[in-house]
C-alpha cells in the first residue's frame, strides 16, 4: 500500500487484523445476546459499535475485555487466542462508562495504578504519568481526587488511566455519554486527535449514531446481537444494506413496492398504480419481482412548484407540515398514496421570501442516484 | 439566625444539656466527694441555706483523693487494660465475621438483599438480656453445644466455655455484630463494580483487585463498624457479669461492684469518669471518619 492512499486496511486482502472474531455466539441462560458473529477489526481503525441498547454491542466489547466468557466460537486479539486469558493479561485496556476512577486516589495516582503493576521500571513511571497528563492536558490537576474534578476533566482522566500502559486495543465504552452535548462534540475531535498520535486501536460503544459518524474510521451497526452492516460511515449512510441500518442511521424517507426492472447498479420500484417507476441504485440481494423498499435521505429530496419535467423520480403531494430549523426546514409532504415525505431545504433565504407554504401542491423529486432500492 | 430556627435547635441542645451534662456534672461532682455512712453515701452536700460560706465550704472539701487511690491499687488499672484488650480482641473477632457477612449481603441478588438484612437486625426484637440466657442455654456445660457434640460423638467430655473468657468473646461477638456489618454493608452496597472491573483491566488478579479496591474503599465503614462494636464493649458489664467467670475482669463489672456492693458512690463515680475519658478518644476518632466520609462524598 502507498502512503498516500486513503486509511482502508479492510480493502486489503493481505492485511492482518489486530482483532479476529469467528463464529462468535454468547448466551446468558436462553437469552443469545450475540449470534454468531464474524469480525474483522484491523490495527490503528477507530471501530465503532453502534446499535440501539440490548443490542450486544456492551457485551462484544466487554468479550474483548476479558470481562464475558465466549460461549461459541473464538476471538484472537494478535493471533492469539483469548480464550480463558483473564482481563489482567491481556493487552487491552478500557474506559469505563462509569469512568470507574479510584475514588481514594489522586489523579496521579489513578494514572500509575496499571504502571504499577506492570514491568515498567518504578524510576519509569512518574515520567510515563507526566506524559499521559500532558496528552490529555491536565497537568496541573495532578494532585486532585476525582471528585473534585468536572465531568469533563474526569472523561480525560479515564482516558489517560486507559491509555498510559500503551496498550494495544483501547475500548471505550460509551465514553461520551455523560458529558453535555457541547463538550461531547469537543471531545470526539480530541478523541480522534489522541488516537492519532497514539495509534492504538479504539473499539468505541455508543448509542449516539452523529458521534459513531463523526470519529469512527468504520461502523458496525448490530441489532438483537447480529451485526447488520460493517462499513465505513459514507457507505452506512448513502448505501445502507437493509431498510433496518437506513431507518436507525439518520432521518430517512421510505417508499415500498414491487421491484420491476434490476440492472448492473440501477433498480426500478414501482409503488403505486399509474405511477412512473422510481429508479436508484441498486441494494444487495436484490432480484426482480420481489417487494422491495426505497429509501431515500431528506437532504436529497429537492421541492418545487411547477413539475419538474426534466427529472425521471418526480411525485407530487400536499405540504402538510413545515418544521423551521433555523439553518433548514423540513417539508412533510402526504402523496396522494398516503404515504409522508420527508425534504430537508436549507435556508439560504430569509424565511419571509419562503415560496412554499402549508397547504400547497408542490412536486418532489431526486437524482436516480440519490436513493436505493433495498430488499426488504 | 431566625427565631424559629433558635427554637428547633434548642431541643436537641436542651436535651443533651438536662440528659447528659447535668447526669455528669453530678457524677463527677460524687466523683470528688468522700465515702460517709449516711444517706446520701457521700459528703459534703451543698447546704445552699448557709449561703455563700456554704458554698465556700462545700468547696473546699472536693478533692481528687478518689482518682489517686484509682493509681495505688493495682485492681483498676488492670480491669482498665483487661477491659480494653478484651474490647480490642472482641472488634477484632467481630470483623473478622461481620465483614464476609457485609461483603456476601451486598453481593447477594438485589430482591434478597431486605431479608438478609432483616436478619441481621431480627435479633434486636428481643431483649438483650434474654438473648444472653439464651446464649447460656447453648454454651452451659450442659447446653445444647456440649449435648450436641457429645451426641455425634466429637467429645466425650464437655467443653467449659461457660464462665471464661471465650464466653465473653462469643457474648460480645453475637451481641455487637449487626452494629459491625450494617456499617460495612453500607460502604460495600455503595461500591462501583466497574472499579473492580477497572482494577483487573489495568493488570490487578481478582485477588489483588479485591484487596485495592474492595477493602480499601470499605475503610472507613469498618472504621466505624469497629468503633460501634469497641466503645460499647469497653464499658460492658452485663455480658462479663452473666457469662464471664469470676476471673473475668471488666472495668463495668468493677464499677457496678463499687456501687453496688460496697456502696461506695464516690469511687464508683471516679471510675465512671476515667472510663469515659478513655472512651472520649475512640468517639474523637469516629467523628473524624464520619467527617471524613462526607467530605468525600460531596
Amino acid at each position: 500500500m502507498n502512503a498516500d492512499a486513503p486509511f482502508a486496511p479492510w480493502e486489503d486482502e493481505t492485511a492482518t487484523p489486530l482483532i479476529e472474531f469467528s463464529n462468535v455466539t454468547k448466551r446468558f441462560g436462553t437469552f443469545t445476546a450475540i449470534d454468531d458473529i464474524d469480525l474483522k477489526i484491523y490495527p490503528q481503525e477507530f471501530f465503532a459499535l453502534l446499535g440501539p441498547s440490548g443490542c450486544g454491542k456492551t457485551t462484544l466489547m466487554r468479550m474483548l475485555g476479558g470481562f464475558e466468557t465466549v460461549t461459541d466460537g473464538r476471538i484472537t486479539i494478535d493471533g492469539t487466542d483469548m480464550n480463558g486469558i483473564p482481563p489482567n493479561k491481556r493487552a487491552v485496556n478500557m474506559m469505563f462508562q462509569s469512568y470507574a476512577l479510584f475514588p481514594h486516589l489522586t489523579v496521579a495516582q489513578n494514572l500509575a495504578f496499571g504502571l504499577k503493576r506492570s514491568d515498567m521500571p518504578k524510576s519509569e513511571i512518574d515520567g510515563r504519568v507526566e506524559e499521559m497528563l500532558r496528552l490529555v492536558q491536565l497537568q496541573k490537576f495532578a494532585s486532585r481526587k476525582p471528585h473534585q474534578m468536572s465531568g469533563g476533566q474526569r472523561q480525560r482522566v479515564a482516558l489517560a488511566r486507559a491509555l498510559a500502559k500503551a496498550p494495544k486495543l483501547l475500548l471505550l465504552d460509551e465514553p461520551l455519554g455523560a458529558l453535555d452535548k457541547k463538550l461531547r462534540q469537543e471531545t470526539q475531535f480530541e478523541l480522534m486527535d489522541i488516537q492519532e498520535k497514539t495509534g492504538t486501536t479504539f473499539v468505541i460503544v455508543t448509542h449516539d449514531q452523529e458521534e459513531a459518524m463523526t470519529v469512527a474510521s468504520r461502523i458496525a451497526v448490530m441489532d438483537h446481537g447480529k451485526l447488520k452492516q460493517v462499513d465505513t460511515p459514507d457507505r452506512i449512510y448513502e448505501a445502507p444494506s437493509s431498510v433496518y441500518v437506513a431507518d436507525f442511521i439518520g432521518d430517512v424517507n421510505i417508499i415500498e413496492g414491487q421491484v420491476t426492472q434490476l440492472a448492473e447498479d440501477t433498480a426500478e420500484l414501482s409503488w403505486g398504480e399509474g405511477k412512473p417507476a422510481i429508479r436508484g441504485m441498486a441494494g444487495e440481494n436484490l432480484s426482480i419481482s420481489t417487494s422491495g423498499a426505497f429509501a431515500v435521505r431528506p437532504e436529497k429530496v429537492a421541492i418545487f412548484t411547477e413539475e419538474p419535467m426534466d427529472r425521471h423520480n418526480r411525485v407530487s403531494g400536499i405540504v402538510e407540515d413545515i418544521a423551521y430549523l433555523g439553518n433548514m426546514s423540513t417539508y412533510y409532504v402526504r402523496l396522494e398514496s398516503g404515504a409522508l415525505i420527508k425534504s430537508q431545504i436549507a435556508n439560504n433565504r430569509r424565511i419571509s421570501r419562503r415560496s412554499i407554504t402549508w397547504g400547497d401542491t408542490v412536486w418532489l423529486s431526486w437524482t436516480d442516484t440519490a436513493g436505493i432500492v433495498l430488499a426488504s | 439566625m431566625s427565631l424559629a430556627r433558635r427554637l428547633l435547635i434548642s431541643v436537641p441542645y436542651t436535651w443533651l444539656l438536662a440528659l447528659f451534662l447535668v447526669p455528669f456534672l453530678i457524677v463527677l461532682k460524687i466523683s470528688l466527694s468522700d465515702y460517709a455512712n449516711s444517706i446520701p453515701p457521700y459528703t459534703p452536700t451543698l447546704e445552699v441555706g448557709e449561703g455563700w460560706s456554704g458554698i465556700k465550704e462545700f468547696w473546699s472539701a472536693l478533692d481528687f483523693e478518689n482518682f489517686v487511690f484509682l493509681t495505688e491499687d493495682a485492681l483498676y488499672i488492670k480491669a482498665y487494660w483487661s477491659s480494653l484488650k478484651i474490647a480490642a480482641l472482641a472488634t477484632f473477632f467481630t470483623l473478622l465475621i461481620g465483614f464476609p457477612f457485609a461483603y456476601g449481603i451486598a453481593n447477594a441478588p438485589q430482591e434478597w438483599r431486605p431479608s438478609l438484612l432483616m436478619l441481621i437486625i431480627l435479633p434486636f426484637w428481643t431483649s438483650f438480656l434474654i438473648r444472653i440466657y439464651a446464649l447460656i442455654g447453648i454454651i452451659s456445660n450442659d447446653g445444647f453445644l456440649n449435648q450436641f457434640l457429645m451426641w455425634i460423638g466429637a467429645i466425650s467430655d464437655p467443653l467449659v466455655i461457660m464462665n471464661t473468657n471465650l464466653a465473653v468473646y462469643i457474648g460480645i461477638v453475637y451481641t455487637y455484630l449487626p452494629f459491625m456489618v450494617l456499617p460495612i454493608y453500607a460502604t460495600l452496597e455503595k461500591l462501583d463494580s466497574s472499579l473492580l472491573e477497572a482494577a483487573q483491566d489495568l493488570g490487578c488478579t481478582r485477588i489483588s483487585a479485591f484487596w485495592s479496591v474492595t477493602v480499601h474503599l470499605s475503610k472507613p465503614g469498618v472504621i466505624a463498624g469497629c468503633f460501634l462494636v469497641f466503645i460499647p464493649a469497653l464499658g460492658e458489664f452485663v455480658i462479663p457479669s452473666l457469662l464471664g467467670g469470676s476471673r473475668t475482669l471488666m472495668i463495668g463489672k468493677v464499677l457496678w461492684e463499687e456501687f453496688f456492693s460496697n456502696r461506695d458512690w464516690p469511687l464508683a463515680s471516679a471510675v465512671a469518669v476515667i472510663l469515659l475519658l478513655v472512651l472520649i478518644i475512640p468517639i474523637v476518632l469516629l467523628q473524624r471518619n464520619e467527617q471524613m466520609q462526607r467530605e468525600q462524598n460531596k
